[in-house]
């Protein structure tokens, strides 16, 4: 059942908020057993505001069960980004999203699992039960939100999931596990209690079965925020009319029968599109990208030192050695890769070769898609390189070879680009994904070629 | 550039994270690889490119410079504490 229509039957009393709600609690459970797509199931809140809102329907959400990534803080729900080290930690506020969901009549039913603090493109970088992919138990599930996409892909009840994207971690899930996900324009939904992996580039999104579901959730989430420095005070652009799409050339470099699938669906469109080239961007994000993420995370993460909120320790170590001691105990591997990369790259001697060039290709590469859209309205090009790794052909790659997956996804995220994957088919019986690239604050655009679509 | 076990550990020793003998043996050919994807910028002439620390333009946000009285509790999630104070391991 679509939200809206699901919204309307709480809203006529139709439907009880609490019998639904209660029921998706049941269905958590048991499919966690297997999934894992859950970090916390938030049953007190869930009923808490499913009572609300059957004594009091209203709001554009009444009764809408929505899950939270769990990088993003939920007042007094435990809330640690699936990293050892913030286990215990619940905030004592609720982040701008959750409080807009939740002043819209949102019921929160858990907080998701996800790769730690987002470092991740399959999900298995977590330090609880890694997902399984809701269409195959033995293959990833996509990361960093692949508990979200998961979970809405195999749930019957109607459901929104609250995901975030720094580099493609809204896109790959969403294509690995067939469902649809909008990774919004920079700064247009606040990040305000949004536990950070690179400030410059974390963007909260909304993951659902169809684009309907989509769109209703991030009408809700979006809009300035004063407790966010980084929010556009600007309103979406109006104009939705799609009349060209430029298809980049270089993301087709991938296998046959994955092109194939998004050709067709191009064509299924009736929308007139032709190649562009994108050869900065095709040949230089990655790069950048990777470096500009770790080099924030790696400041980001300074913080978790054993004080404050997170892991603690006993005080009885010297001083640098307490801190060393805690990091080193409860930081994962990937977590210990990034801060190092990270740290290296900010080093005196190295920052202007890596750092500083890195945020310059950034603005080549911001121009170079600006130039792309003079002449066309929307990007377009698949999610990501494959269908979904078995977890085997996962443990087989290098650190290096698991970031090149992010080949298609960095860009956009890169450039702060509204980004919307959709179901594009399926190949070898896995969901294939196709990615619309729009300008920014240009969401609408993404909305309307997406209606067309059809999902 | 390829970086060593010496500046390895250097690194690791800046950003408090301590590595045994087998984890820098088995970081060191990875973070190898990652930098010789780092690399690859040096093919890209960025002469006179200002740098994008944003990625859309974002202006200096000010508020008013007023004291305001914090009503949460900040030591609810902290087990090492005194009074009103965040305790930390000893620094002499």
């Amino acid at each position: 059942m679509r939200a809206k229509d699901y919204i309307n039957g709480v809203k006529s009393g139709k439907i009880s908020a609490i019998k639904t709600v209660k029921s998706i609690l049941d269905e958590i459970k048991k499919i966690n057993k297997d999934y894992n797509y859950f970090n916390n199931i938030t049953d007190e809140l869930a009923l808490e505001l499913a009572e609300k809102i059957e004594k009091n329907p209203k709001g554009r959400l009444a009764g809408l069960p929505v899950s939270i990534k769990d990088d993003i803080c939920v007042k007094g729900v435990e809330t640690t980004c699936s990293s050892n080290i913030l286990r215990g930690y619940k905030p004592i506020f609720n982040a701008t999203v959750v409080k807009k969901l939740v002043d819209e009549g949102a019921v929160i039913i858990g907080k998701t699992n996800q790769d730690a603090f987002g470092f991740g493109s399959f999900n298995i970088n977590t330090d609880y039960k890694v997902p399984r992919n809701p269409l195959g138990k033995t293959r990833v599930t996509g990361g960093s939100s692949g508990g979200a996409a998961g979970f809405t892909a195999l749930t019957e009840f109607p459901h929104v999931a609250i995901g975030e994207s720094t580099g493609g971690s809204i896109a790959a899930p969403c294509s690995f596990c067939g469902v649809q996900g909008l990774t919004p324009t920079y700064g247009a939904v606040s990040r305000y209690g949004l536990i950070d992996y690179a400030n410059s580039l974390d963007k909260i999104g909304a993951i659902g079965k169809c684009l309907d579901d989509v769109e209703l959730v991030f009408d809700v989430i979006r809009g300035h925020d004063n407790k966010d420095s980084t929010s556009l005070n600007e309103e979406l652009s109006n104009n939705n009319e799609v009349k060209t799409i430029g298809l980049i050339k270089e993301t087709l470099d991938i296998d046959p029968k994955i092109k194939d699938l998004i050709l067709k669906k191009l064509n299924e469109l009736g929308i007139e599109y032709e190649k562009v080239s994108l050869p900065l961007t095709s040949k230089y994000s990655l790069a950048s990208y990777y470096i500009i993420a770790m080099a924030e995370a790696s400041t980001n993460l300074s913080k978790y030192c054993g004080m404050r909120y997170g892991q603690e320790e006993k005080l009885d170590l010297p001083y640098n050695e307490y801190f060393s001691d805690v990091r080193t105990k409860y930081f994962n591997k990937e977590a210990k890769r990034r801060i190092i990369l990270g740290t290296f790259t900010r080093m005196a001697g190295y920052r202007d070769a890596f750092y500083l060039k890195a945020m310059k290709v950034r603005t080549l590469i911001i121009n170079e898609y600006k130039k792309a859209f003079r002449r066309y309205d929307l990007l377009v090009s698949p999610s990501m390189p494959i269908i979904a790794p078995k977890f085997s052909e996962v443990d087989k790659l290098t650190p290096a070879e698991n970031y090149m997956m992010d080949i298609m996804t960095v860009g956009p995220n890169l450039a702060g680009l509204p980004h919307l994957s959709l179901n594009a088919g399926v190949y070898n019986k896995m969901p294939v994904g196709i990615m619309f690239t729009g300008d920014h604050l240009n969401e609408k655009k993404l909305f309307s070629v997406g209606k067309k679509y059809g999902v | 550039m390829k970086i060593n076990k010496e500046i390895l550990q250097g690194v690791a020793n800046n950003a408090r994270i301590k590595l045994s003998k087998k984890e820098v043996d088995e970081l060191l050919p990875q973070l190898n690889g990652i930098l010789k994807i780092f690399s690859q910028l040096n093919g890209i002439n960025t002469n006179n490119i200002e740098p994008s620390f944003q990625p859309v333009e974002v202006k200096n946000v000010f508020r008013e410079d007023r004291v305001e009285s914090c009503k949460e509790d900040v030591l609810v999630n902290v087990k090492n504490k005194e009074d009103r104070y965040f305790k930390g391991p000893k620094s002499i």
